[in-house]
This record gives structure tokens, C-alpha cells and sequence, in this order.
């Protein structure tokens, strides 16, 4: 759990929006069980990929983000460059269809 | 070259290769997205012999720990293509091709499409093939789910508990899932039953709106107003790959027997993606013991010939 942050509303602006390089968010719940199974992938995707940053967020935790980002379907990646919402995926995905992903 | 390779990480598949490392053979098992397949979209197993609860995701962690353990290889790639050469089978990857004496497929299904305009496009704006991954965004709102089998029932008493109201629509009079998961779907009060209907339209703006209803009797159209459409029209296999490797029937499975084997020489099948009756978590571990078994004699007379 060392490669993903986790992000809240408060940080999610510093950790995301501000950040120097693209950050793939991963919105998830525990009670999920394609987020979870997707962790560990996302969690190597991190470790392998230094220029990136990937950062989870609870939607039970926080539901003002997943408002504000549409969220009605989990797991969703969203990646972000320079503040803006670039990408957007749904649904358990394969590493290839990750790293296609924030390719952009 | 591996002694066995099995194509799919899911209960199956994992039983497999646990199976095939206790006979001491080499396995590598090969999987498109992560270990687990279908049974990680399910919160809570209860028919599983052992533990009472146990959650899809914990269940499949637990048995890929149990089957690396016994020195069975995982690698993330789809399979792609299968070559049945002379001395082995070949198996491609976009990434890698591997070799073995035998391979065992074990790729399960995919969720069934309704097939509407714009299905699609409102994926995670309204339509998903998950209640338990997506339920909770629907608390307090209007739901429908569409299907007749257990699924479809799960789907809806799922629902009924957090929805303000579930429609469930069906084509038939009648349910094919099981008769005690009807029986307490009957007495929920929020949740209206549509028998011999099928869902014909989906009405968005950016986001799903409404469903149109048409009743297969008299052909009158509904529309029904709503937040969320649960599709839960059945899985189809994934073994459109395979096609022309082995046999398979008209709804695209993979003809084998209980003993696991296909009509290809060194090629064995576990699990949903072959014709069989009865589609469980308990009957896809008991087929991947089956096809290990027969995989593994099947290499123990190659080596005797």
C-alpha cells in the first residue's frame, strides 16, 4: 500500500489537480470486489511507473468527490493531467488497458 | 516447454493448477485481467462447503495463494491464440508465446448484453451488470432489473433493501433462479414484478432516464421513469478465441463431458465455459480437479508411448 495515495477531499486538490505530473485516481470501495481485485494491479502499475501518480479514493469516505466527479459505477479510473480530467475507465481492467489509459 | 497451461484465472482454473502441482507437474496459468474471474463481483458466498461467509474476493485471494504456493506460475496476459502443433500446443499472447503438452481452458463467461442503442454509452451513467458493485449509488432511487435467473433475483433483493423501488422485468411468466430467492423477493414491498416483457428502448440525457417496456403479449409499450437498469441476462463464454480448436455448440460452449475432455487431442475444458448443467463455484473447482486429472494422465502416457 506504499505506491497509492490515499486522497480526501481536503488534499485532493494538492494530491491531484496541482500535481506536477499525471495522476491516475482510483475511485473504489471496500465493499467492492472488482476494486479490490483491481489494488494489486494498480498498486504494480505505481511501482513500475515513477512518473505517474496513483491515488485512491473512498467513495463511501467521500461522497462529495464522487459527486462531483459523476461517479456511479466502481471501480473508476480517472486520469488527470494538469488539473483536467483526461481519461475515463469503468469496470475491472487489464494492465495493458490501464497503461493505454493514461497514455492518454 | 510447460507440462500444463491453463488458460484463466478464475476458481476453475486455479483448481487446476493446484491439482496439477500436486501431481508435480509444471503449470503456468494465464490470465487476461486479475486472479478471481466472476465469483470476485459476488459480496457474500454462502454455498460454498467450509465457510459459511466468505466474500467472492477473499475466496479467489485465498486459492491464488493457495495455488502459488504450490508452484503454480500466474502471468497477466490474454491468450489470444491457441496452435495445436505436433510435439506441443502452442499458446500466444500479444506479448509472448508459450509452449505445453497440454492446455486446459478455463475462461468462464462474460455478461450478455441486451443488445439496445446506446448500451454501451451509458455504462456508469445508469446501466450497469453489477447491483453489488453499483447498489449503493442508487439508494433512495428508482431502479429496474432485467432477467429471470438467479442473478437477476440476487440483483433485485440486493436492491429492494437499499432502492426506493426495483422493477424486475422478465420475459417469461415464470423463474428459472432458485424458488427461495423468488419467494422473498415476493415479499418486498417496493419491488414490482413485469413478467413477459422485454426491456426495448433505453431513453438517456448524458445519463439514463427512462426504460420503454414492451409487453411480448399484446405488444403494449411502457415507459418507466428511473435512475438505474441492472442488466442480469445471463453470461456468454469467452471462448470466442477457441473457436476453431475445438468444438463448440450453438450458444458458443465448449462440448465436453464431465471428464473435462474436448474432441482436440491434449486440450481439456474447466468450468462455465463448457456445456454443462449446472453453473456454481463448487462445480467449476470439481471440474478444474476433473481436467487436471485427466491432463496430467494424458502427459504420463505421452511419456510412456
Amino acid at each position: 500500500m506504499m505506491n497509492i495515495i490515499e486522497v480526501n477531499k481536503e488534499n485532493f486538490e494538492n494530491e491531484v489537480l496541482k500535481s506536477n505530473i499525471p495522476v491516475l485516481a482510483d475511485f473504489n470501495a471496500q465493499w467492492c470486489g472488482p476494486c479490490r481485485s483491481m489494488k494489486p494491479i494498480l498498486e504494480e502499475m505505481a511501482a513500475s511507473n515513477p512518473g505517474y501518480k496513483i491515488v485512491s479514493v473512498d467513495i463511501d469516505d467521500e461522497d462529495e468527490l464522487a459527486e462531483e466527479y459523476g461517479i456511479s459505477s466502481i471501480p473508476c479510473l480517472i486520469v488527470f493531467k494538469d488539473g483536467e480530467e483526461i481519461n475515463r475507465s469503468i469496470g475491472l481492467i487489464s494492465r495493458d488497458a490501464i497503461a493505454e489509459l493514461m497514455e492518454g | 516447454m510447460y507440462d500444463i497451461v491453463v488458460v484463466g484465472a478464475g476458481p476453475a482454473g486455479m483448481t487446476a493448477a493446484i491439482y496439477a502441482r500436486r501431481a508435480a507437474k509444471t503449470v503456468l496459468v494465464l490470465e487476461a485481467l486479475n486472479y478471481g474471474g466472476q465469483i470476485v463481483n459476488t459480496p457474500d458466498i454462502e454455498n460454498y462447503p467450509l465457510e459459511s461467509h466468505i466474500s467472492g474476493f477473499d475466496f479467489s485471494a485465498k486459492v491464488y495463494e493457495q495455488a502459488k504456493g504450490l508452484g503454480a506460475e500466474f502471468v497477466f496476459e490474454k491468450v489470444v491464440e491457441i496452435r495445436p502443433e505436433k510435439d506441443a500446443k502452442v499458446i500466444i499472447t500479444p506479448k509472448n508465446t508459450y509452449t505445453a503438452k497440454t492446455v486446459i481452458l478455463a475462461t468462464g463467461s462474460e455478461n450478455r448484453k441486451l443488445g439496445l442503442e446506446d448500451e454501451d454509452k451509458l455504462v456508469g451513467r445508469g446501466v450497469s451488470y453489477c447491483a453489488t458493485c453499483d447498489g449503493n449509488f442508487y439508494r433512495n432511487k428508482v431502479v429496474a432489473v432485467v432477467g429471470g435467473g438467479n442473478t437477476a433475483l440476487e440483483d433485485a433483493l440486493y436492491l429492494a433493501d437499499l432502492a426506493e423501488k426495483v422493477y424486475l422485468i422478465h420475459r417469461r411468466d415464470s423463474f428459472r433462479g432458485e424458488e427461495a430467492n423468488a419467494a422473498r423477493l415476493k415479499e418486498k414491498k417496493n419491488v414490482e414484478f413485469i413478467y413477459n416483457a422485454n426491456v426495448t428502448k433505453l431513453i438517456s440525457e448524458k445519463r439514463l432516464k427512462a426504460i420503454e417496456v414492451t409487453d411480448k403479449i399484446d405488444g403494449s409499450i411502457r415507459t418507466i421513469e428511473l435512475n438505474g437498469l441492472f442488466i442480469a441476462v445471463g453470461r456468454i463464454p469467452e471462448n470466442q478465441n477457441f473457436a476453431g480448436l475445438v468444438k463448440l455448440d450453438d450458444a458458443g460452449y465448449v462440448i465436453a463431458g464431465e471428464d473435462c475432455h474436448t474432441n482436440a487431442d491434449g486440450i481439456f475444458v474447466a468450468g462455465d465455459s463448457r456445456t454443462k448443467m449446472l453453473r456454481q463455484l463448487v462445480t467449476a473447482t470439481g471440474d478444474g480437479a476433473v481436467a487436471a486429472t485427466e491432463a496430467v494422465k494424458y502427459i504420463n502416457n505421452l511419456e510412456t508411448v
